[in-house]
């Protein structure tokens, strides 16, 4: 694992999200009511909306485009809805954002993050 | 209590559709609260009774009604105890126990055992060939009886009754319906629908003895005929009794527990002993007992949220509508038709083509419908009828049916669904044809119009498909269909309507969204996509100056000031009053457009420009260069004024009977940068040819020689609506004051995404002219109260961003790979 300091917490509006262009394209990386932290491909596993736009509540994030709810933990469709976008390691230590790219970049892909390994990236 | 098992246990007696409802809601509130036990008498899982008149009549088979089979109960965990009957309730130590002698403990105990059919206890009525009409065994019976036999009498000419006669008939047997009253379904029909409804029975073959009192079921071990009081005879080898249901209360009133006619529950659906509770037919709530599935869906919810120790939903009673599934037959009933002094009867009736219509007014309200040959308006009716909205504005047209209320794009949709084709599109946002509604609908189980759109989409965009989708639900589930319940919460995260919300809002002084979901209870930590803009939007009406917005509770459009394309970019709208530029203003979006190198310029339905294409992080410094150009944003994203379309009016055209243009700017300048419901657009025309289109805005203004008619409540889009006049005023001061009070009427009254034209058809004309044209007091506070919120509304949110607020929205952080920091060990 690689961790990459992304950003003071504070920058991040609660129950709102930021982009983060990484290797591969851009990264959302939201934050829930209770500062907990999550980021996944910003690509709706629908029809690739930016999911960074969306509106966050509790641990899911509505697509902005045609409301599909998304599970923030797994990046995962929600309801009756099926399909799933990638989901990166990522923890708050001392009011920093660190995020681990290594799944993304196509190296060393560490299969300890939180994301099933259904939606992880082939390298 | 078992330590192995910790949960509380949970045991349901009464395998049937209140039940198993009540468990399903449960288990998606808290799949893994209660160890569940279930104990149903009848030797199946849970299955749709009412689909059993089709099963008789052939036209589905036992198969498809199954709703949850063996392995359903075993993937969640439930024991199901199938064929054992409870014979006791052991509340001293919280036990049941079956006729076989199982027993289960339980922590809360949930009572649906239904109704029993009330047999006649006359003579005979206990002979082989007699039979009631409730569950899967008595079908068996009658398809039984039907290849062995000829003769059938079906004693009760009411819903039952009918539908067993028909199924019969079906099945090539004779049918008597005999009828103890001198009109068919009494309760749900009155005389002349009834008389049409046995006209079209009789037509095929169906025999019927009306005013004919039972005295007698003749025969030695087999029913062999009927004998009325009269004295005649007819002779039968199958005797269905289908004169009525009796809720199913002996259980509970062994076990002490307080029955009337039904056994007892509160709003909460609690009997007398708390830890009891209990749904369905088996039930009296507030006075009534119900004998239909759409209250118990309703029970079922309330009574699962309390069981969830939620603690929210209450039940307070239903309305409820009748349909006979018979096929080839449409009929529908709902509420009181008994007309007397106090009401007033509005009839069509067209006896050639076979279609009779009833509604009966009360106050200006529906307060009873009956609809024969034509029932594809019965669940308007009804809705208008449940929202107690006033019919005066719309009397002239109302048996005429929705088509014919002020809507030319809808046409007669519904009737065309049933003979559609499996291919053809339902949905065209999403491209969902009919088959694969139906297909959703029979393999998931689905019952509503909200099932159907989260698992096929369909109506799930636009929503203009709504109708067509719930006339595919209507035609698919047959009887089975119940509409909405009568209370629409605001979305999952709530039991509260709209109304409500808003209502506590003003009342409590509920200032911020937090405060909104602790009053209320809200049963998510911070709601969702649907009630989060909806709560921004009310407390942002209620409290224009203490409310603080709350970007993250707002749809992107509205966050970023721009509407947002489906590959990301967003698109670019500088307002142009009332529609007219100057060549500067014309020169300063070229260059703005090739500075920023924009892909596409168009000009907009709304008479503006529209810069598409634009990416995220070049809004703000776009909107700078616009901004020193005089521009101010659009709005052309929001939820709020769009745009105020004009002609060019008496300044150039030579029909122009006043300044359109002028009046128009005016408009637009007193109006922009306030927030609405829905959308709102104003259109000024010069004289009736109406070149601005002002008669589908939601306020339009048509010019005449001698002043202004106002026209409301219109729109173009999905379902085309021509306005209402609302009045006519002489000074263009009026026409301001009008409008703001209208603008402001409605941001108060209206549910959040409600135009004004649903708005005005469901609140009525009438309404707003008592507020605004009649009550000179009132127009005037709410002109007042307008202006009051605009003054901190019209602030040019582009501005704002160009000179640094909500960066962070535009802006994203630093590419990683460009400036690598340190990283630290995991
Ligand atoms: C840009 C424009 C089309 C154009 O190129 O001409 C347009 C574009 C959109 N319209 Fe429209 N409408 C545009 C004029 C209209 C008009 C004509 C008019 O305003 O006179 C209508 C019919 C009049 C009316 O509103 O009643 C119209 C009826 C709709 C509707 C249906 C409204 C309804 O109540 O049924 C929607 C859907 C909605 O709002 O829910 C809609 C929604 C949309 C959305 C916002 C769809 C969306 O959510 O992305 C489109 C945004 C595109 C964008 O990003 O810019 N648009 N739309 C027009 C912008 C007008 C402007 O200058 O601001
Ligand atoms: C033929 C027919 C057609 C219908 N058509 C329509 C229609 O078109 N529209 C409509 O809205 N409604 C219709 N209904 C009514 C609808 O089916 C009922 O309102 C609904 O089924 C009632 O649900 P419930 O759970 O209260 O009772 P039920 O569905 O009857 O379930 C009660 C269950 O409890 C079991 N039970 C009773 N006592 C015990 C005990 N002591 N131990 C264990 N189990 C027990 C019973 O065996 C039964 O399975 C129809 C009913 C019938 C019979
Ligand atoms: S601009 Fe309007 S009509 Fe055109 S595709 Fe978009 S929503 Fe539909
Ligand atoms: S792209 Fe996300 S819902 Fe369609």
């Amino acid at each position: 694992m690689s961790w990459l300091a992304i950003c003071p917490l504070e920058d991040i509006p609660p129950l709102g999200a930021r982009v983060v262009a990484g290797p591969n394209g851009d990264i959302a990386v939201f934050r829930t009511a209770d500062d907990r932290v999550f980021a996944l491909r910003d690509q709706c596993p629908h029809k690739g909306g930016p999911l960074s736009q969306g509106i966050v509540h509790g641990e899911r994030v509505t697509c902005p485009l045609h409301n599909w709810v998304i599970d923030l933990p797994s990046g995962e469709a929600t309801g009756a809805d099926s399909g799933c976008t990638h989901a990166f390691p990522i923890r708050v230590t001392d009011g920093q954002v660190w995020l681990d790219l290594s799944g993304a970049a196509g190296d060393s892909a560490d299969n300890s993050g939180a994301a099933p390994a259904a939606c992880r990236e082939a390298g | 209590m078992d330590t192995a098992n910790e949960k509380p246990r949970l045991v349901l007696i009464g395998n049937g559709m209140a039940g198993m409802r009540t468990v399903e809601e449960l288990l998606k509130l808290k799949p893994d609260m209660y160890d569940i036990t279930v104990f149903g008498a009848e030797p199946w899982g849970n299955y749709n009774r009412i689909m059993l008149s089709p099963v008789l009549a052939s036209e589905k088979t036992v198969d498809e009604i199954m709703l949850n089979d063996d392995a359903w109960y075993a993937e969640r965990g439930i024991t199901l105890h199938k064929g054992k009957r409870i014979e006791r309730i052991d509340r001293v130590n919280r036990r049941v126990i079956a006729e076989d002698g199982t027993e289960a403990p339980y922590d809360r105990l949930l009572l649906a055992t239904g109704s029993d059919p009330v047999m006649i206890p006359v003579p005979g009525h206990e002979l082989e060939g007699v039979v009631a009409f409730r569950d899967i065994h008595d079908v068996d019976a009658m398809l039984g009886a039907s290849r062995a036999h000829q003769h059938a009498v079906v004693i009760g000419g009411g819903l039952l009754g009918l539908e067993a006669a028909n199924g019969l008939m079906r099945q090539g047997m004779e049918v008597t319906v005999v009828h103890l009253m001198d009109h068919l379904m009494e309760r749900q029909l009155d005389a002349e629908a009834a008389g049409m409804l046995r006209g079209s029975l009789e037509e095929r073959g169906m025999r019927f003895r009306m005013a004919h009192q039972t005295e007698a079921i003749l025969g030695e071990d087999r029913v062999t005929g009927v004998r009325f009081t009269d004295g005649s005879e007819v002779a039968a080898d199958l005797v269905v009794m289908a004169v009525g249901i009796r809720p199913n209360t002996a259980l509970a009133a062994s076990a002490g527990l307080h029955c009337e006619r039904g056994v007892v529950v509160n709003d909460t659906m609690q009997t007398y002993d708390p830890s009891i509770y209990a749904v369905g037919e088996c039930v009296q709530h507030r006075g009534a007992t119900y004998g239909l599935v759409a209250p118990l869906w309703e029970q079922a919810k309330v009574c699962a949220n309390h069981l969830a120790e939620y603690g929210i939903g209450r039940y307070e009673g239903s309305m409820t509508s009748t349909k006979l599934k018979v096929t080839g037959i449409d009929l529908f009933s709902a509420g009181d038709f008994t007309g007397d002094e106090t009401t007033e009867d509005l009839v069509f009736k067209d006896a050639a083509r076979g279609v009779y219509k009833r509604l009966v007014l009360k106050d200006n309200r529906i307060q009873g419908a009956v609809l024969y040959g034509d029932t594809l308006d019965g669940s308007w009716y009804f809705q208008l009828m449940r929202d107690g909205t006033p019919v005066a504005d719309i009397r002239e047209n109302l048996l005429f049916g929705q088509a014919h209320i002020g809507d030319s794009g809808h046409g007669d949709e519904a009737s065309r669904v049933a003979a559609m084709p499996d291919e053809a599109e339902i949905c065209g946002c999403n491209g969902v044809c009919k088959g694969e509604i139906v297909q959703a609908i029979s393999a998931h189980k689905l019952f509503t119009l909200e099932d159907v759109r989260a698992h096929t989409k369909a109506s799930n965009s636009c929503g203009s498909c709504t109708g067509l989708v719930e006339s595919v639900l209507a035609t698919t589930l047959g009887g089975d269909y119940s509409d909405a319940p009568a209370k629409k919460p605001v979305c999952a995260c709530t039991d509260h309507s709209h109304d409500e919300v808003r209502a506590a809002i003003a009342r409590d002084g509920l200032k911020t969204m937090d405060a909104v979901f602790e009053a209320l209870d809200w049963k998510t930590p911070n709601g969702c996509h649907v009630c989060r803009p909806a709560l921004n939007y009310y407390l942002l009406a209620a409290w224009p100056k203490d409310y603080q917005d709350d970007a993250q509770s707002r749809f992107i459009n509205e966050r970023a000031h721009g509407n947002i394309q489906k590959d990301g970019t967003y698109s670019v709208v500088p307002r142009i009053w009332g529609g007219v530029t100057t060549p500067a203003e014309l020169r300063a979006i070229a260059e703005v457009a090739e500075r920023y190198q924009v892909p596409t310029v168009k000009f907009t339905g709304g008479q503006r420009i529209d810069l598409l294409g634009v990416k995220k992080v070049d809004l703000p410094a776009m909107w700078r260069d616009l901004g020193d150009a005089g521009f101010v944003s659009g709005h052309a994203y929001g939820k709020a004024l769009r745009t105020v379309k004009t002609c060019v009016g008496s300044e150039w055209c030579r029909f122009g009977t006043q300044d359109s243009t002028g009046l128009g700017i005016q408009l637009e300048r007193m109006t922009w940068g306030s927030w609405t419901p829905h959308k709102f657009k104003m259109a000024v025309s010069g004289c009736p040819r109406n070149c601005a289109e002002a008669t589908i805005k939601d306020l339009g203004v048509v010019c005449v020689d001698s002043g202004y008619e106002l026209h409301v409540g219109g729109n173009g889009g999905v379902k085309v609506r021509a306005t209402d006049f609302l009045c006519k005023v002489e000074t263009e001061a009026e026409v301001l004051e009008y409008a703001g009070a209208f603008m402001q009427f409605y941001r108060e009254d209206a549910r959040y995404l409600e135009r004004t034209a649903p708005w005005i058809e469901r609140v009525g004309l009438t309404r707003v002219k008592e507020r605004l044209v009649d009550d000179a007091e009132n127009r005037a506070a709410l002109y007042a109260r307008f202006l009051e919120s605009q003054e901190v509304a019209q602030v040019d949110p582009w501005a704002e961003r160009a000179a640094g607020h909500a960066a962070h929205e535009f802006i994203p952080i630093t590419p990683v790979d460009a400036a690598p920091r340190q990283g630290v060990s995991a």
